[in-house]
Formats: structure tokens, sequence, C-alpha cells
């Protein structure tokens, strides 16, 4: 059977079983379309908080990062799963005990403010938006790519399938979806993973093989053979480059470690699980599933970069002659990810570190993933198996995503500020209206990305980072923290991002109005623009506690709520002696 | 506050101080600021430091939250506030 027939019925496949899904778990009931009624068990919850955290980023991007980034891409694996330590520890089970539905839901009780609750929602909604845009476009890739319908057409039809599941199922409906996609990105993910890893080096288990010998007989381990190849055309060493310099790195991990456990439509899966005791147990499930994903991505990333190398060279010296190239090269020509230009007119391709001599002039990292299975020499149907992971990635978290927003719209700004009144049959039709409005505003800015849409990432956890985790965290370790504090806290620390941001990447990422220009040499102690979420954190925290101290404290009956919540049992209970 | 709330806060902390020392050692520790001392040991093909950056740093976060969420159901159950 030819690939393309092959891709089809595994990704229609896979949107069938979505479908099922979500007619068997159609929610009923506001509790249901926000937090799936509270009935979700730990391993269940774990996974569907995996789907929903491992986005296309997660899927198709991060190997590839680390791929050319070498030690330096372990910022996104250890960012990207130390948050949950974070998440476990410090904000969900009290978060969960408070049992509400949503984010600003929490801000608005603890700092008894309305304005601290829509300035929650405004953060929300930023992130949120930003990131959903990325899941879009990797939708719309991944259908053009595999299925070779257009782009737009691709796009159309991932909406067309979120939509179903998530406007009918509401949360209840996601996350047993969320479930069943988990399970087919983890196999689309180490399936290929698994093959590559025997090839060259024995060791079926990519964790294992990454850390083996070659398995040509060399007797060398691979990650000095890696080191020797890339060494060779002048890159830097593999298992040694740095990201900028140690202070960036250092701020990269904390800040995407503080941004992941302020991300609201991670957290809010906290409040669907039926006690403390789950979410504290879901937390650990979760970063399971996700460590499956996040300690196999480096090995796809350092065996993707070794085929690349020695398919482009297989011996020194010895390069690949393009009329020669093997079928996925063209393939991604035809895409524009993968450009060849013949600098020396030789015939013949060199792929090195200078940029006079060097004559793959474009390899795009987001490829890596994509064309693994095909460098390998995998079969067709394992090929198939990742197009449909990728989808599942992107899909699962565009619908977590767009639940985030239409609840935060739907509950906490008509029902809990402008239409108190709200009948819950009323907020419910209108959560499933705000998210038609959502899912169609999340296409039309997939199919036409803002010229802001590359930086979104930067901003989407440098404002979880700097505002609603600092938020969160102070609610629940500092009884006395107030409602102003809070507030102050929250702007100073998004504004203090936001500026940073913008002044090196451009206002509203506008090219060409960045007062200080994207220069290396005008960074805060080289620290990135996507690693200074952080330094925000950090005044968000000081602000706070300044103006805290300058303007008294909490009120009792709010110091007694945060006691409340810090225990499990019931609030102030007796105990038996 | 009653002093049995306040010690079972106290002994929160504590375990999440304890916890996150941890966290921070393995990642921040053993993976970026020791890293270079740590690559001149190898375990099997991996350079240690690069071994914790891009491996063991992960396997210990698991197992932090999994003890963390152990510890504090039998702190629940020694204070009286668990949920059943």
């Amino acid at each position: 059977m030819d690939l393309k027939t092959l891709t089809y019925i595994v990704v229609f496949g896979t949107f069938g079983l979505y479908f099922a899904i979500a007619w068997w778990a159609r929610a009923g009931s506001t509790s249901e379309f926000y937090a799936a009624g509270g009935g979700v068990g730990p391993v269940a919850n774990g996974m569907a908080i995996g789907a929903d955290w491992m986005s296309a980023a997660s899927f198709i991007s991060m190997a590839g990062l680390i791929a050319f980034l070498g030690y330096g891409g372990s910022v996104f694996l250890m960012g990207w799963t130390g948050g949950y330590v974070l998440l476990a520890m410090l904000l969900a089970p009290y978060l969960r005990k408070h049992g509400k539905f949503t984010v600003p839901e929490f801000i608005g009780d603890r700092y008894y403010s309305k304005g601290a609750r829509i300035v929650a929602v405004l953060c929300l909604i930023i992130a949120s938006l930003t990131y959903v845009i990325g899941q879009m476009k990797g939708v719309g890739v991944a259908f053009s790519r595999f299925l070779e319908v257009d782009y737009g057409l691709g796009l159309g039809i991932g909406m067309g399938v979120v939509w179903v599941y998530a406007v009918l199922g509401g949360m209840k409906g996601i996350t047993y979806t969320q479930i069943a996609q988990y399970v087919v990105l983890i196999f689309a993910y180490t399936v290929p993973a698994v093959f590559i890893s025997l090839q060259l080096t024995g060791n079926p288990i990519p964790q294992l093989g990454l850390g083996s010998t070659m398995a040509d007989g060399s007797g060398m381990y691979f990650l000095d053979k890696l080191d020797l190849v890339v060494t060779d055309l002048g890159f830097k060493e593999y298992t040694t480059a740095v990201l900028g310099n140690n202070i960036n790195m250092f701020a990269y991990t904390l800040s995407l470690m503080v941004g992941t456990a302020g991300l609201p439509h991670v957290i809010m899966r906290f409040f669907t699980v039926p006690s403390v005791k789950a979410a504290r147990a879901s937390a650990g499930y979760a970063l399971v599933f996700i460590a499956l994903l996040y300690t196999v991505a480096p090995a796809v990333g350092a065996m993707a970069r070794l085929n690349l190398m020695n398919t482009i060279e297989p011996s020194p010296g010895q390069n690949l002659v393009y009329e020669e190239r093997p079928q996925w090269f063209k393939d991604w020509e035809k895409t524009g990810l993968l450009k060849f230009e013949d600098k020396n007119g030789d015939g013949k391709i060199q792929y090195t570190s200078d940029e006079k001599s060097n004559e793959m002039v474009k390899v795009d990292r987001d490829i890596m993933v994509l064309a693994n299975p095909a460098i390998a020499n995998l079969p067709n149907w394992v090929i198939a198996l990742v197009a449909a992971g990728g989808l599942a990635a992107a899909l699962s978290t565009a619908a977590g995503l767009l639940l985030a927003i239409s609840s935060s719209i739907s509950h906490d700004m008509m029902k809990g500020i402008l239409t108190p009144d709200l009948s819950e049959k009323s907020e419910l039709l209108s959560s499933r209206i705000i998210m038609t409005i959502s899912i169609l505003v999340a296409g039309y800015l997939g199919l036409n990305p803002p010229g802001f849409a590359a930086g979104t990432v930067a901003l989407a956890f440098g404002l979880a980072a700097s505002s609603i985790f600092p938020a969160l965290m102070m609610g629940i370790f500092s009884k006395k923290i107030s409602g102003t504090a809070a507030i102050a806290g929250m702007c100073s620390g998004i504004g203090v991002t936001m500026l940073y941001v913008f002044q090196h990447k451009g206002i509203m990422f506008i090219p060409g109005t960045s007062f200080l220009g994207e220069m290396e040499a005008n960074w805060f102690m080289g620290i990135s623009p996507n690693a200074f979420g952080i330094v925000g954190a950090i005044v968000n925290f000081t602000v706070a506690f300044t103006v805290g101290k300058l303007t008294g404290d909490a009120p009792q009956e709010i110091q007694d709520m945060v006691e409340n919540f810090r225990s499990p049992g019931p609030a102030g209970a007796a105990h038996a002696h | 506050m009653s002093t049995q709330k306040l010690t079972y806060w106290q002994r929160n902390l504590r375990l999440i101080a304890t916890c996150l020392i941890i966290w921070f050692v393995v990642s921040y520790g053993f993976g970026l600021l020791l890293v270079e001392q740590l690559n001149t040991i190898r375990l099997g093909g991996y350079k240690l430091g690069f071994w914790f950056a891009q491996q063991g740093s992960i396997y210990v976060f698991v197992a932090l939250v999994f003890y963390y969420a152990h510890a504090m159901n039998k702190l629940d159950a020694e204070f009286h506030v668990d949920e059943e």
C-alpha cells in the first residue's frame, strides 16, 4: 500500500476514535464542562495532562532543537519537566482543595478583588491564544506535508475535529479524548526511536542506546562518534555545546520551569480530580507520561543528527552526489524547509559550519522528527504513525487551551463579573458559543499568522512565569499578602517582561520597532528574551512584598480561607485528640 | 492558629524545602553548574554531567513528586486531616 493511502487510513482512523469518545463522554452540566465533574482518576488525569502539555512543539520541534543545540538543548528537557515538581508541591494540592473551576476564579477569591480576576483573565487569554496559534500551524503543516492537502484545508479539518469533541464534551470530552491522543502520540514517538536506536546501537531502548556503543563494530560509543563527526566539520562538540552562556542557560531553564507551573491550561487540569490526594498523585503520573517522551527526545535528536550527517557524508571526504540524493531529501526540498546550493559547483553536497563553504543553506529544525523515519529507511506504516502522532499532539493541546480561554470568558468574565445571575443552562450554552468563536479566531490566526507568531512562545511562558505563578504561590504561602499587593506585583512582573521582550524583538514583535535591537551585546547579563520570565517573576515577588508591607495585610476571613486550603481535611475540623 | 495546624504546615514546608533542594541540585547543580567537573566521569557512553542534564534530572523529578505525594499522605493521616 502506498504511503499516502496508509497515512489517510491511520489519521482518519484516529479521528474516528476521538469522535466516538466525544459522543460517549458528552457534558451535561457546567461542572462536567469545566472540570469533568471532578471525577477523573489520577492515572487517567495524568495521561490527559501529558497529552494536554505535549504540544506540536514538544512532538515536532523539541528533538530537532536538541539535534542542533546538543547539550544546550537540555534547557528544554529540564525546563519543561522540572516545572511539574513546582506544580505538584507549590500549587496543585491547594488549588484543588479550594475547589473552583478556573485559575482567575482562585485569584479573584484569594485576593478578594474583581480587578485581580480581570488581570488574571487577560494574562490567561494572551498566553493561551498565542500558544494556540502554534498548534494550529502545526496541524496545517502536518496535513500539507503528509496528506498533501492545502495548508488552509488541513487547518479547517483540524478545527472541525477539535470543535466536535471540545464543544460537545467540554473538559469531560477533552479529557477522555486526550487519553486516546496520549496513547497515539507516545506510540508514534517511541516506535521510530526504538527502530533507529536498534539500527545504530543494537539497543532497542533509546534512553540506553544513546549511551551505548555503535553497532557498526567499531566499539566506539555513540556520543563520542557524534562528537567526532560534528567537530570534524567545524560544528561545536555535541555533548558540551552551551546555549548562549551559563547564566542564560540557568535563567532559561528556570523561566521554563516557572512558566510551566504557571500555565493556566495545565493548572486547571488539577480541578478535574476528585480529591487533594488525587491531585498530588496525578502530578506524579503526568510527569511519568511526559518523561516517557522527554527522555526519548535526546536520543531522537542525537540519532537524527548523526543519520543526517552520515547521509550527506557517508565517510570523511566522500560526499553525497546531489543527483543521487534520497527521496526524503527531494520531498522536503519541495516544502522549502531543506535547501541545497552548489556553491563550488562539484555536484556534491558539503555540509559544514563555515558559511562560505556550507551548501546546506537551509535545514529547518522542525523537519528532524518528521523526516527521521524516512532518513532511517523505516517502513511506511511508521511514517504514517508519526503523522497521526503529530496531529494528536497538536489537537490535544489546542483543545486544552481553547477550554482554558472559553471557561475564563464565560465563567470568569460573564458569570463572575458581567452577568452574575446567569443560569447554569445559559452558562453552558454560552461557553459552547464562546468555544466556537475561540476556535474560529484561533483558526483565522493560524491561517494568517500575525507578525508576532514567531515570538509567541517567549510571551506565553514569560507571562505565565512573571504573573500567574507568583500570584498563585504568594496567595498560598503567605496568608497576609493583600489584593493590592498582588495586583501591583502582577502588573510590574508582566510590565518588565513585556518591555524586555519588546525592546529586543520589536513592539508587538513588529520588526524595526525594537529599540535595543536583537543584539546579544545588549542583553541584560546575556539573558535572551525567551529566558527573561524568571526576572519578571522576581520583580513581581519583590514589588508585591514591598507594597504589602506599606499597605497592610489581607483581612482575617481571607487568612482563614488560606488556612483552610492548606490542608486537605474539612475546614477547621476538630481533631479526635 | 492551633498548634496542631501550625506543626502540620511547618512539616509540609520542611518536606517541600528538602524536595526542592534535591530538585535544584540534580538539575541546576549537576546539569548546569558542575557539568564540566562531572563530565570527566563516564556513565557508559554518557558524560555524567550531560547525562544529568538530558536524562538523570528528569528521573529524579519523577521520583520526587511521588515521594512528596506519599509523604504528604502519611502526614495527613498523622494529623487527621486526610479526606476519608
